[in-house]
């Protein structure tokens, strides 16, 4: 029995090529799609471009020594520097860190070592997105209305501390979420063998997980610090401002952030220079935190 | 010389007291601290609806559509900045989702080489690192002199519609909704080129198995495989958006008269809070911590959706 093949069609082999026809209508429109991608992504990162342009520029011509020992100038003079507002900036994530990575890394060591499955720890993941949700501007907000207008701490009102603890809210669900998937990540095996050895459960974690999830949680927490050192809502109406060198921790202080905003939108030549050149400071500290978050991240990875 | 059948070394080591109050402690201790997220959520939204509490008792639900803001006669209504907010919110984010995903589409899908992929996508999340006052800055000496000639064109083209029937002079809402646009792009960007890495490669392989173009890939097996992850993404945006504070109140203006103009200035919930909390008292204080809560549920609603959306959209392959 012999099978008839169909003759071949001339037509339809013609149309069947294997060859790539750019004239076809779905690979016209496959490199038009093609350059409209390109052109996106090009409009996506000109703002990075721009802003560290014009950041640099306005700012890097006024980098001197002065800048860093000298306080701000009175409206209307001219010269000074931001050294108060740099130790206020220092000071005040110093503050927010030291409240939230203890705070953060314990809470996210009951999430993934203690209760990963239980509905308390689905529960607080879930408050915990919710609060990395919340405004910062909230944030100021509650602190302002928990901390400052109740005069809570020795009969202050705006103070450095309320402005950390502001911080701090912010940037606890972060050191939470990277605490509690760092600590995921640990092999169970490390847990296993710890426990075989006879070690406690507090043991094992402090000497045996953590260590081993360092990498991931440092990388979160200098993240977290980064963003906390560029906010300014939260601080605005609780460390306040001040263009005298810190008196402790428990009076108005001035930072960095607010500086750029409060000197921003006054009508003075001298204080718009200083909050390019604040800002000059302030993402410089920032990018390089970002590029050492991701050198760290990078360290165990290779 | 002890056989090896008796093994001393193994009668159960009892642990002593110490040990086991510290393994104790140190759980009690973290339950605590995990619980501390929800307490401070719960102190949170106290907090602010106590300090909002004479206001609500005042001026009840006509708040929300009441545009007069008049510290003079404490009469208070937030119509005007919860307008502005969800309109900048809003368009700034049909800008931003069409440009994240495109250029998500193009650090994920081959089309460049891999080195090059990577250097856009740590500078879109350099982009997210700069803070919200440095982009206001650069919002009010750069940017917005830069683009008053086109807004002023738009002016003179479409003044007849509405949206453009005001000259431009300086900061209003169109420049916030711009530089809102730059500060959700990484965001956008980010989770969907992390939804798009997630899409399994067997779907990319199928698709192209069966002859389609890189583009009929995506828009037709990509694409709707990470729809769920993508949309989450954009209503975490959009709460970003909403909450956003320093950059929008640099550049809108902080106008308390309404506007449908999107050239004239405008206002927001969190840039009221921003200018007017340091300075104001009585029932001022109240009216903006009754704006406050209002801008909470707002987010809280928003990210619970995109919550839900990821879980609940989530294609099973």
């Amino acid at each position: 029995m012999t099978v008839t093949l169909p003759p071949p069609s001339s037509q339809f082999q013609e149309r069947r090529t294997l060859l790539y026809q750019p004239g076809l209508k779905r690979n016209r429109f496959n490199r038009i799609c093609n350059a409209i991608a390109a052109t996106f992504a090009l409009i996506a990162i000109l703002p990075l471009f721009l802003v560290l342009f014009y950041v640099l520029i306005q700012g890097g011509r006024l980098i001197s020594p002065r800048l860093f020992t000298e306080l701000p100038p009175a409206p209307g003079l001219s010269g000074g520097g931001i050294g108060n507002a740099i130790l206020g900036t220092i000071l005040v994530t110093v503050i927010a860190t030291a409240i939230s990575v203890p705070v953060g890394v314990g809470g996210g060591v009951y999430l993934a070592e203690y209760s990963s499955r239980g509905w308390f720890a689905q529960f607080v993941r879930f408050g915990n997105d919710v609060l990395a949700g919340v405004p910062s501007i909230i944030s100021g907000v509650f602190i302002y209305g928990l901390i400052v207008a109740t005069r809570f701490f020795f009969d202050q009102s705006y103070s450095a501390m309320a402005g950390g603890i502001a911080l701090a809210v912010l940037m606890l669900p972060t050191v939470i979420k990277t605490t509690d998937e760092g600590l995921k990540l640990v092999p169970q095996e490390l847990r296993w063998g710890a426990y075989g050895v006879g070690a406690s459960r507090f043991v094992t974690i402090t000497r045996i997980t953590l260590p081993a999830a360092l990498t991931p949680i440092a990388t979160g927490v200098v993240l977290a610090i980064a963003r906390a050192a560029g906010e300014t809502a939260p601080l605005i109406f609780t460390a306040l401002f001040s263009p005298f060198w810190p008196e402790g921790v428990f009076n108005p202080i001035a930072t960095m952030s607010v500086l750029i905003y409060n000197f921003a939108i006054m009508p003075y030549e001298a204080q718009n220079e200083l909050a390019w050149a604040a800002s000059f400071v302030l993402v410089i500290l920032i990018l390089a935190a970002n590029l050492l978050a991701r050198w760290i991240s990078h360290l165990t990875k290779a | 010389m002890r056989s090896p059948s008796t093994i001393d070394a193994f009668t159960l080591r009892r642990r002593p007291p110490a040990e086991k109050l510290t393994d104790i402690g140190f759980r009690q201790l973290t339950l605590v601290l995990a619980g501390s997220v929800a307490v401070i959520l719960l102190a949170i939204f106290l907090t602010v609806f106590q300090g909002a509490h004479e206001a609500i008792a005042t001026f009840g639900l006509r708040f929300l559509t009441s545009s007069s803001w008049n510290p003079v006669n404490s009469q208070y209504g937030a119509f005007v900045a919860i307008y502005g907010t969800l309109v900048t919110s809003i368009l700034s984010l049909l800008i931003a989702v069409p440009l994240g995903l495109g250029t998500a589409i193009f650090i994920t899908e081959d089309l460049i080489p891999r080195r090059l992929r990577e250097v856009i996508g740590l500078m879109v999340e350099l982009l997210a690192a700069i803070p919200s006052v440095v982009l206001g800055l650069w919002a009010i000496f750069v940017m917005e002199p830069a683009i008053r000639p086109a807004l002023s064109l738009l002016h003179r083209t479409l003044g007849w519609m509405p949206f453009f029937s005001t000259e431009p002079q300086g900061p209003g809402t169109a420049p916030a909704v711009l530089i809102l646009v730059v500060m959700v792009l990484p965001i956008i960007t980010a989770i969907s080129r992390d939804a798009l890495n997630q899409v399994p490669v067997e779907l990319r392989q199928g698709a192209y198995g069966v002859g389609t173009t890189r583009w009929g890939a995506i828009f037709n097996v990509i694409l709707p495989a990470a729809v769920s992850a993508i949309t989450g993404g954009v209503m975490l945006a959009l709460g970003r958006a909403m909450g956003e504070t320093m950059a929008v109140t640099m550049i809108i203006g902080n106008s308390l008269n309404f506007s449908f103009s999107l050239l004239a200035p405008g206002n927001t919930i969190s840039s009221m809070l921003a200018n007017q909390f340091g300075e104001a008292d009585g029932i001022q204080v109240s009216a903006l911590m009754y704006a406050a809560l209002i801008l909470m549920v707002l987010t809280f609603i928003v990210n619970v959706m995109a919550q839900w959306i990821v879980r609940r959209l989530s294609l099973r392959y």
